[in-house]
């Protein structure tokens, strides 16, 4: 079995939340070494060259997205700090903001410096307390040592960060949602472009990075990018946070090369499968990402390309495990509903197409679905692709309509039997 | 606090009012600080917004009223009608519901006696299903008020928890032990 690998998280049963102990285990270092020894532009072409993609769900290249940043001069320059973790089946960056939340708030030192950020906020859902407060703690503790505010490190460097929280809406964890939310209205996303590289926070340059994407920045900075493409795939680098959720002996997170086996994390790390049943469906990155059938999840490596050529995407490396128990209708039901009360509601395909799909497989729980509706459900998922502002309807088309196409004969049970043929033994909704 | 406050006497306690311009330096513009303010109404008022409070708030932070409501109405965590001193969600999105969180609402509601959406008749308890909370490998999850998280909890469980709760919240004269009164 691989072993975790630990660069963002502390050993299991540890916190390292407190300044001193996690500066004795290294905090702070790439820190120092950036600001004292290097060039920003030397700083970005390291993190470009490590391969570091982005673990808020698309997975662009950090180091590409910095250089997207105007260098005309324009000040203030922002870093928007993706802690909105929404997407069901996703607790990690929680870890990293209650159990190592210094490494976030060095990798935000670091990016400032590298690319002349004059404040960063961390938009966090509004949930999070524990999160909050422990973060805030940090921060505090951070400024007082030296590591925020005014002449950071004895350099003319000037930085801070401040944590805002969101108020209970998935969209706000959409770049240009979180935007317009950070700046107190609707977290309606924008139309793009300008994209916010040029006009972000309060039309500003701004990056927009994700909690553990930023948390990778010290060590590769510290450690240098060859060492971190040495972890992970060729295209794939560095370690990230799995979730497990589901029906796992085991559920919990597990900080591992990009990569690895799904199989290993399911059947290892997790704890394998309750006993007496066996996998039925595995959702690999949230529930976003298209569901994969037991067959194809034993086959397919956690890393972006092993996972595309199998028809699905890593998003969060958020991994929902359901058995043979679990009715799938009902699965594509709740996601469907998720999406309907999120959507903002401005384009019309996501508007209604959310509504429908949702309807659609309500009507089939309820017995009175047919062959038709079948056909409705991929039809509107289609309808709903690539035509508006934001991927919030990509995301419920696919969440929804790959339960369908991968699990037809299921659909089509609940036409014939009138209603949920697992009544009794599902999980219920 | 109550909503029968006297005629032109202000609605938003001065506790609030303070915290709300003291987060201005953090940010360009004042509108910015909405999400906070509303997050400290309810924290100090019982868990919901007043509408009297409204005017007051866009008055502070420079925007207009309807603004104001917008955002409330937005967001799923803002309140304009009252909840129970007790506000309980359980989370009811996919990897809770593998793990019987609808059971368990449904249990809550049998032992409150009430609705998602409805507030018990002492005042004490309301009831929401909530999307995923970000703790789906401790699920199922249940968030009293805005306090830290209860995981992995159990059916059994369930009437201890209301009566720690029902310790914690019947006595008080309301107020200070509102929402998020864990800080
Ligand atoms: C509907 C929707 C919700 C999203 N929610 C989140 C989220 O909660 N956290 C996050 O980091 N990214 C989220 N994203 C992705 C962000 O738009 C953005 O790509 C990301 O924060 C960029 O950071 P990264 O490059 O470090 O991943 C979401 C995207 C969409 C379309
Ligand atoms: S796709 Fe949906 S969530 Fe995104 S902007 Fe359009 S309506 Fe809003
Ligand atoms: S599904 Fe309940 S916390 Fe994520």
């Amino acid at each position: 079995m691989t072993e975790q690998v630990l660069l963002l998280l502390p050993p299991e049963g540890q916190n390292w939340s407190s300044l001193e102990t996690y500066r004795a285990h290294d905090g702070y270092r790439g820190a120092e070494k950036a600001l004292r020894e290097m060039e920003p532009a030397k700083i970005v072409d390291e993190v470009k060259s490590s391969g570091l993609r982005g673990r808020g769900g698309a997975g662009f290249s950090t180091g590409t997205k910095w250089t997207f940043l105007p260098k005309d001069g324009r000040r203030p320059r922002y870093i928007a700090c993706n802690a909105d973790e929404s997407e069901p089946g996703t607790f990690k960056d929680r870890q990293i903001l209650e159990r190592n939340p210094h490494k976030l708030i060095e990798g935000l030192l670091i990016a400032a410096y590298a690319n002349e950020i004059d404040a960063a906020y961390v938009y966090m859902r509004g949930e999070y307390r524990s999160a909050f407060e422990n973060l805030n703690r940090a921060i505090a503790e951070a400024r007082s040592a030296g590591y925020l505010g005014k002449n950071i490190l004895g350099t003319n460097l000037a930085f801070d960060i401040f944590v805002h929280r969101g108020a209970g809406a998935y969209i706000c964890g959409e770049e240009t949602g979180l935007m317009e939310s950070l700046e107190g209205r609707k977290g309606q996303p924008r139309k793009r472009p300008p994209f916010p590289a040029v006009s972000g926070l309060w039309r500003q340059p701004t990056t927009i990075n994700n909690v553990e994407t930023m948390s990778h920045v010290p060590h590769i900075v510290l450690r240098g990018a060859d060492w971190f493409k040495g972890i992970g795939t060729e295209k794939s680098t560095g370690t990230t946070i799995f979730g497990v959720s589901g029906d796992v002996v085991r559920p919990g997170t597990f900080e591992l090369p990009l990569g690895t086996p799904l199989r290993e994390i399911i059947f290892e790390h997790a704890g394998g499968l309750h006993p007496n049943r066996t996998l039925k469906a595995v959702i690999p990155g949230g529930v976003s990402m298209p569901v994969l059938t037991a067959e194809m999840a034993m086959q397919v490596a956690m890393d972006h390309d092993s996972l595309q050529k199998a028809g699905t995407l890593l998003g969060t490396g958020a991994i929902i495990v359901m058995d043979d128990r679990a009715c799938m209708v009902r699965a594509a039901m709740v996601i469907a509903r998720f999406f309907r009360h999120e959507s903002c509601g401005q384009c019309t395909q996501c508007r209604e197409g959310t509504g429908w799909l949702h309807k659609l497989m309500q009507g089939l729980e309820a017995g009175h679905g047919t062959k038709r509706d079948l056909e409705a459900i991929d039809e509107v998922a289609k309808f709903m692709e690539g035509h508006t502002i934001c991927a919030l309807a990509d995301a419920a088309a696919w969440g929804t309509g790959w339960f369908l196409r991968r699990f037809r004969s299921e659909f089509e049970a609940h036409v014939e039997h009138r209603g949920c043929p697992l009544e009794g033994v599902s999980f219920e909704v | 606090m109550t909503a029968e406050a006297a005629v032109g006497a202000p609605a938003l306690p001065e506790s609030v009012r303070a915290r709300i311009v003291a987060e201005f330096p953090k940010y360009p513009e004042k509108r910015a600080v909405l999400l906070s303010a509303l997050h400290f109404v309810q924290e100090e008022c019982e868990g919901w917004i007043r509408p009297e409070m409204v005017p007051e708030i866009a008055v502070l932070l420079e925007i207009r009223e309807i603004e104001v409501w917008e955002v409330i109405s937005f967001y799923s965590m803002f309140h304009s009608e009252r909840v129970g001193r007790c506000h309980v969600k359980v989370c009811v999105n996919l990897s809770c519901c593998l793990r019987g969180a609808r059971g368990m609402m449904r249990r809550l509601e049998e032992l409150l006696d009430i609705r998602p959406g409805e507030v018990t008749e002492d005042g004490l308890f309301s009831l929401e299903g909530a999307e995923c909370l970000g703790s789906c490998g401790t699920a199922p999850v249940i968030q009293v008020n805005n306090e830290a998280y209860l995981e992995n909890v159990r059916l059994e469980e369930l009437p201890a928890m209301l009566d720690r709760l029902r310790g914690r919240f019947s006595t008080s004269a309301g107020g200070a032990a509102g929402n998020g009164a864990a800080a």
